[in-house]
């Protein structure tokens, strides 16, 4: 049943060009069937979960290599399913109508669908290489949902700029988690946690926490990986409201808080997390404030908060994780649905710049009053949820027991600022003298305000009553994020206190802030250009920049284009290294016995050499070629001698084969001239004679050197019996090493397919010139 | 490039349907005696190859009449479906599977994955051969 209702979004997917067709427009309440009973059945498990019972369920999938499909659920991973699957079910049907109508809502659906599941894998992967691979999924998805406009050549830079941040990322992420395994002795989240191993004091933690850490932070957008983020906006809204704010980058705040019992309580852990948390809490908040776009705006607000929440766990208290969550929830409840009043604005109007709107409250009344809702969670006032996290946030900080005082500056400066960008996004655009905007603004139809309706309201009901959510799931949640049993008493009014007035001083200045932002605005705008010119953003293009000179460098050093340098660098590399590897191991041993030799041995012997050196020392192609495959002929002829006929019977037609190739490609050349100098000609020399010694000296040392008892004598008892053949070699070529010959006919095919390749772009230049 | 001798003509038109037929017939007893796909598949190519050196190459692909990659990805298909009925069966991939078919009289034909993988192995080595033969040939005309 998990199974299913991980991969069900998977499945789901393929299936959506057949619905596209049968249900047309209203392909988006179909979809949305699926996600809103996923929210059933996630729900379902919730009178277990908050009993504090977590739920194992395993599947083998790769049972040699210790990966498995288990899936873990507790408070923790219960709560992102709810929420990736709730929020899913109104992004489906929200897509619908902002997309309607687009050419491409099959495959939009598609990926989102792909997406989904892939997140759900994510948080209930009990196995840490199962969720680095749904991680990775994450990932992919995002990078195909952001270039979802992929002629528009600004959003296809923007999501190859997302997917290189995160998963490279991704894969520092990945030797990460390897160390961990190793560290802990296995793959598994519950059994890491269960562990009571001291983490902190293995030789390997520093390295996996910096690792674990990187992942995490490219992921959630943290300082200063955080100009990706903003850059993603590029994707239809939809994606923004879903991806990048309520699901995909609290992945890397999910895997810290999942880790946080075991990894946790060391001061680089924390202290890494504290810092640069407050750092992008701050930056985000004021980023966010200094915009103009509502995207952007709300871009800036999420990496806020996933500053406050990176924040929150390194300071690691009862109160900051039961800050956290809350945090968590409310923010994805209002981001979400800002985002999607965002989209609706910008299809209504036509603009996303709020500068150039204003007034729209009489045209679009309903929008106007849904966004002031989650506005006013967003900014964190009473009676919604928003409120009860930030007076959380703002508590544990006072009480925290390390950096009280620097955190809670920074969290009351950026509280300040988010109260103006709350009257950004809820006061410009809707109140004041009416501006003409692109497109005559009218209401947003029904299924573009159902999902920011819902969400909103929940965010108002948890404000009043927050004690139900809390004993429903997130005392479930808190505890498995903390590492032992919490029982929260949480409640809208706590009396006047420190946090209160904390909380009226910053919407006091806050509102300030937004009256005088107009007047502002010339003076950020100056400081973020500058800002652009020597940040993050402008370190990551300067590191591609290197990638593509390096890449240019190291081309034109190895590959030039001359096979001669190819071959040269192959041969000295592979006979350097045999050869040192001998020595190394062996010595060398020169011992020649050629008693037992008969005269017709010495005879093909003396062939061999003579035609090798006519081979090299010949002027004529013709002649080269032919003494080349008297070579050949002379090598069957020693593998018939030895009774090999298979060998033999092969040597003799590859060596025809080849002849005759030589010859068709031979008539193609120019006339033969001597272009090297004779200094290359006596390298090129050097370099044979030397990989002829090391060749020599190998096959002298294979002749007395054993390491293994020899494989033969199995392969001679088993042909008959095991694999009902008598010719062994083809017994081992077609059923006991069978695999490598079939790679060997992938590699053939490959071969013959880069011949075809070169000899049709060959005669289509001819053709064109 | 195209011999018009009547000699290589002649000889071909005689040795050609020869060597396909030894191509084969090495191929069938590759598992006991001296033999098998590769093998198989080199002597049908140099049958081809013969043929093209006398007849061109644009003959060769009439006598072909698929092109070599097609025979190429056929080979490839082969090869993988040799793999199925191990999968099917629950078996780790590319385990042998024989089937025995009574024929008239006392003998029986011995069918197994391992021939399908070595008429695999057959084709592909042909199409790859022809393929880099006859582009080569094209390529000069």
């Amino acid at each position: 049943m998990m199974l299913l209702a991980v991969l069900s979004g998977f499945l789901l997917a393929f299936a959506v060009p057949a619905l596209h067709r049968l249900a047309g427009q209203h392909i988006g309440w179909l979809l949305a069937l699926l996600p809103a009973s996923l929210t059933v059945y996630f729900a379902s498990l919730i009178p277990s979960i908050s009993r504090g019972e977590t739920l194992l369920i395993e599947y083998q999938w790769m049972p040699g290599l210790g990966i498995t499909l288990d899936f873990m659920v507790d408070g923790l991973s219960l709560v992102f399913a709810l929420l990736i699957s709730g929020i899913g079910t109104f992004i489906l049907i929200y897509a619908g109508s902002y997309l309607k109508g687009h050419k491409d809502l099959g495959r939009f659906y598609i990926i989102m669908l792909s997406f989904m599941a892939s997140m759900l894998g994510l948080v209930l992967s009990d196995n840490l290489i199962a969720f680095f691979v749904f991680w990775e999924l994450t990932s992919i998805t995002s990078y195909m949902l952001i270039g979802f406009n992929h002629e528009d050549e600004e959003a296809r830079k923007c999501a190859l700029q997302g997917l290189f941040v995160t998963a490279g990322g991704g894969l520092v992420l990945m030797a990460g988690l390897i160390l961990l395994g190793f560290m802990t002795g296995s793959y598994s989240f519950t059994e890491i946690l269960a562990s009571d191993l001291q983490l902190q004091e293995h030789a390997f933690y520093t390295a996996a926490t910096v690792c674990i850490l990187i992942g995490a932070f490219t992921k959630s957008a943290q300082v200063p990986f955080h100009f990706w983020l903003p850059n993603a906006m590029a994707a239809p809204t939809p994606v923004s409201a879903y991806l990048h704010s309520a699901t995909m980058v609290k992945a890397g705040v999910y895997l810290l808080a999942r880790l946080n019992p075991s990894m946790g309580g060391d001061a680089l852990w924390s202290g890494s997390l504290m810092l640069f948390g407050a750092a992008t809490m701050l930056t985000g908040a004021y980023l966010a404030f200094s915009s103009t776009g509502i995207k952007k705006v709300l871009a800036y607000s999420t990496v806020m908060a996933l500053g406050t929440l990176t924040m929150l766990i390194g300071v690691g208290t009862e109160l900051a994780i039961t800050a956290f969550i809350c945090f968590l929830l409310a923010h994805s409840l209002y981001k979400g649905a800002l985002f999607m009043l965002a989209g609706a604005l910008d299809h209504e109007t036509g603009t996303k710049d709020i500068t150039k709107m204003g007034g729209l409250r009489q045209s679009m009344p309903l929008t106007a009053a849904i966004t002031c809702l989650a506005a006013l969670s967003l900014a964190g006032l009473p009676p919604l949820f928003g409120f009860v996290a930030k007076e959380l946030m703002l508590e544990s900080l006072l009480k925290a027991p390390l950096w009280s005082t620097g955190l809670l500056v920074m969290a009351v400066a950026s509280a300040i600022l988010v109260v103006a960008v709350a009257g950004l996004v809820a006061i410009k655009p809707f109140f004041g003298e009416v501006r003409r905007t692109p497109k005559q603004p009218h209401e947003a139809p029904f299924g573009m305000l159902v999902g920011p309706a819902v969400l909103s309201l929940l965010a108002l009901i948890f404000g009043v009553v927050p004690f139900v959510p809390a004993s429903i799931v997130l005392d479930a949640a808190i505890s498995s994020v903390y590492g032992g049993s919490v029982q929260t008493a949480l409640a809208l009014w706590h009396g006047i206190n420190i946090p209160l007035m904390l909380s009226g001083t910053s919407l006091l200045i806050g509102s300030l802030l937004f009256y005088k932002w107009q007047r502002l605005q010339p003076n950020l705008y100056a400081i973020n250009s500058v800002g652009s010119r020597i940040g993050p953003e402008a370190g990551y293009f300067r590191f591609m920049l290197g990638i593509t000179q390096v890449a240019n460098w190291q081309t034109r050093l190895l590959q030039n284009g001359v096979l001669g340098i190819y071959l040269l660098i192959l041969v000295l590399v592979t006979f350097g290294l045999a050869g040192y590897t001998l020595f190394i191991k062996e010595g060398f041993h020169l011992d020649f016995d050629f008693s037992d030799g008969y005269f017709y041995e010495f005879g093909i012997a003396l062939l061999l050499i003579a035609s090798t050196i006519f081979a090299c020392a010949t002027r004529s192609r013709l002649g080269s070629v032919a003494s080349v495959g008297v070579l050949g002929f002379g090598v069957a002829l020693i593998f018939i001698h030895f009774s090999a006929p298979d060998l033999g019977i092969t040597q003799l037609l590859v060596e025809t084969l080849t002849v005759i190739l030589l010859v068709l490609v031979l008539f193609k050349l120019p006339p033969f001239v001597n272009l090297s100098s004779p200094w290359e000609r006596y390298r090129d020399l050097a370099v044979a004679v030397f990989a002829g010694i090391v060749m020599t000296l190998l096959i002298l040392a294979v002749l007395d050197i054993q390491y293994f008892e020899s494989i033969s004598s199995y392969y001679v008892e088993n042909s008959a019996g095991l694999a009902f053949g008598k010719n062994i070699v083809n017994v081992i070529l077609v059923d006991f090493r069978q695999l490598d010959t079939l790679g060997e006919i992938f590699v053939l095919a490959l071969a013959a397919v880069g011949v075809y390749s070169m000899l049709k772009l060959k005669a289509e230049d001819q053709n064109k010139s | 490039m195209k011999s018009s001798t009547l000699i290589l003509n002649t000889a071909a038109l005689a040795i050609v349907p020869l060597q396909l037929m030894f191509s084969i017939f090495l191929l069938l007893r590759g598992h006991d005696e001296p033999g098998g796909g590769f093998i198989g598949g080199l002597v049908a190519a140099s049958a081809f190859v013969l043929y093209a050196f006398s007849f061109g190459a644009e003959s060769t692909r009439k006598l072909l009449r698929v092109t070599p990659r097609d025979i190429l990805a056929a080979g490839l298909l082969f090869a993988l479906a040799s793999t199925l009925p191990a999968l099917w069966s629950g078996q780790p991939m590319l385990t042998a599977h024989w089937w025995e078919l009574p024929l008239p009289g006392e003998s029986y034909l011995k069918l197994s994955t391992v021939l399908i993988f070595d008429i695999g192995v057959y084709l592909t080595v042909l199409g790859t051969l022809m393929t880099f033969v006859i582009g080569l040939m094209e390529a000069e005309e």
